[in-house]
């Protein structure tokens, strides 16, 4: 496989990075050895088949889980010793929408808004449930919502505080192609915000993407600028591991 | 390394945020337990679990208590002992369900990744059991009194149990929501929660029974005991306190 450009160093600026960051589940090691820097306002997508350590690291950014080794800072701060001051700066989006069945779309951001601190979240709510068309279903509670719908919720949730970084676990997943053209403004790349963001689709992730990381079984196989690498590259990241490539 | 930059990115960036969004207050401790509880209420409300279940299990379990006394009726520190050993047992299936939907639903992680003192929940799901126990005690015990109890307690007495009522729950709600969030994080959540809060809540059991017998006195109620409503009372300070310094370190990875 080949390796391209390497961004190992923390340039000025970087809003998010990583070094030599090691994270293991028992004697497993999902991350081992990841280093990388991302610029405010840039997009690194991260490839990698299942099992990789993609969620991993972005659960680890998130201050969701600590690394056993190295470290990860996001926006200066370190995500084990300062995880108080990167919490409410980033706005994290993963397989679980971290929503509850049984409350409303509208209860539901009002709770997260809630925890976070928000002066006016009536505003802030119904601004973002009319950019996601889910104003008119508002009211009704989220388990009788599509997987789509939630997913687009659950982008409302992770925006709702207007964070810095967005870490971004296959954010499209559940949606349709109109759909994740709604949420382009709030997760995409036309919101400015600083994104690590996964993916499993090669020509779509390098499209989006500053950046981009390749793992496989935790290692980081693959790092650079998004348009030194190409869509064979990612491929080859999936070939070597399960003799297919993805579509 | 190049940086491609949205070209319309920060005109796009004004366009979805809100400038009132940057305004934000760093919420309080009690401002965050307060929407943790609010939201658990609601939940409970909405979809009635936790204290359908405890009611119902007390309802039985008086019923089985009856029958399997063969007596009409008990009193003193039998009664104290049918009365407490039903809302200990109770209490666990409240213990069991206390952070369920936060682990289906993801809403541990919700609250997690909020700049939120993770003492927070603490507060919050204490309070809920609490609330939990005293709303099931507002059935239970006019039930058990119906059903099993033959003296007939005064207006007095009332007031005197339901002080007891008062501290035993709070220390029920302390150890419980203290084995709840270590149960949480095993795979083996409900052996966990029976394992660990059945011996730690011995000593609430104790005071709660030897404090409730007296007045329950087939003879007329006796004075309450003062030393085991203190003892009650310690007890839910010390694990109060030290719930209070570990929790961090039992929700956080």
């Amino acid at each position: 496989m080949k390796a391209a450009v390497a961004t190992t160093e923390a340039p000025q600026g970087a809003a998010v990075t990583a070094t030599d960051l090691v994270r293991r589940y028992g004697e497993r090691p999902a991350l081992d050895g990841v280093t990388f820097a991302v610029p405010a306002g840039s997009t690194l997508v991260v490839f990698g088949p299942n099992g990789a350590g993609k969620s991993t690291l972005l659960r680890v950014l998130a201050t969701l889980l600590r690394p056993h080794g190295g470290s990860a800072s996001v926006l200066g701060c370190d995500v084990q010793r300062q995880g108080w001051s990167v919490r409410g700066r980033i706005g994290f989006l993963g397989h679980d929408p971290l929503l509850y069945g049984d409350l409303s779309a509208r209860e539901n951001l009002d709770y997260h808004a809630r925890l976070h601190g928000l002066r006016d979240p009536g505003r802030r709510i119904a601004e973002l449930l009319a950019a996601t068309g889910l104003e008119r279903r508002a009211q009704d509670r989220v388990h009788t919502y599509s997987r789509g719908m939630v997913q687009r919720l659950a982008a409302c949730r992770a925006v709702l505080h207007d964070p810095e970084v967005l870490l971004l676990d296959e954010p499209r997943a559940n949606l349709d192609p109109a759909a994740g053209e709604q949420l382009e403004p709030l997760i995409g790349r036309a919101s400015g915000r600083t994104r690590v963001v996964t993916s499993h689709d090669p020509a779509g992730g390098l499209a989006e993407a500053d950046l981009a990381l390749g793992l496989r079984a935790g290692r980081q196989e693959l790092l650079g600028a998004a348009a030194a690498i190409s869509a064979d590259d990612i491929a080859a990241l999936y070939a070597d591991t399960h003799g297919m490539v993805p579509a | 390394m190049p940086h491609h930059g949205s070209p319309h990115g920060d005109v796009m960036r004004l366009q979805t945020r809100s400038p009132e969004v940057a305004q934000r207050n760093t919420p309080s401790t009690f401002g965050a337990a307060r929407a943790v509880l609010q939201k658990d209420l609601r939940l409970e409300r909405r979809a009635p679990q936790t204290l359908v279940a405890m009611t119902l299990f007390s309802a039985t379990t008086y019923v089985i208590f009856h029958f399997a006394l063969d007596r009409d009726s008990v009193d003193g520190q039998l009664a104290s002992g049918v009365l407490w050993v039903t809302m200990l047992l109770a209490a666990l299936l409240g213990i069991g369900r206390l952070f369920v939907s936060d682990r289906d639903e993801g809403g541990l992680e919700g609250f997690l990744l909020a700049p939120v003192d993770r003492t927070a929940l603490l507060f919050a799901k204490g309070a809920a059991l609490l609330a939990f126990l005293l709303a099931l005690q507002l059935v239970a015990v006019p039930l058990f009194a119906l059903l099993l109890l033959g003296p007939t307690p005064d207006a007095g007495t009332w007031l005197q149990l339901l002080l007891v009522l008062v501290l035993a729950d709070l220390g029920i709600a302390v150890v419980g929501t203290l084995v709840a969030a270590i149960a949480v994080q095993t795979r083996a959540r409900d052996l966990i929660t029976s394992i660990l809060a059945l011996p730690l809540l011995v000593p609430v059991m104790i005071g709660a029974s030897n404090a409730t017998a007296p007045l329950l006195a087939q003879a007329g109620a006796e004075p309450l005991p003062g030393r085991w409503l203190a003892l009650l009372a310690l007890y839910s300070l010390i694990f109060g306190l030290l719930a209070y310094a570990v929790f961090d370190f039992l929700v956080e990875d």
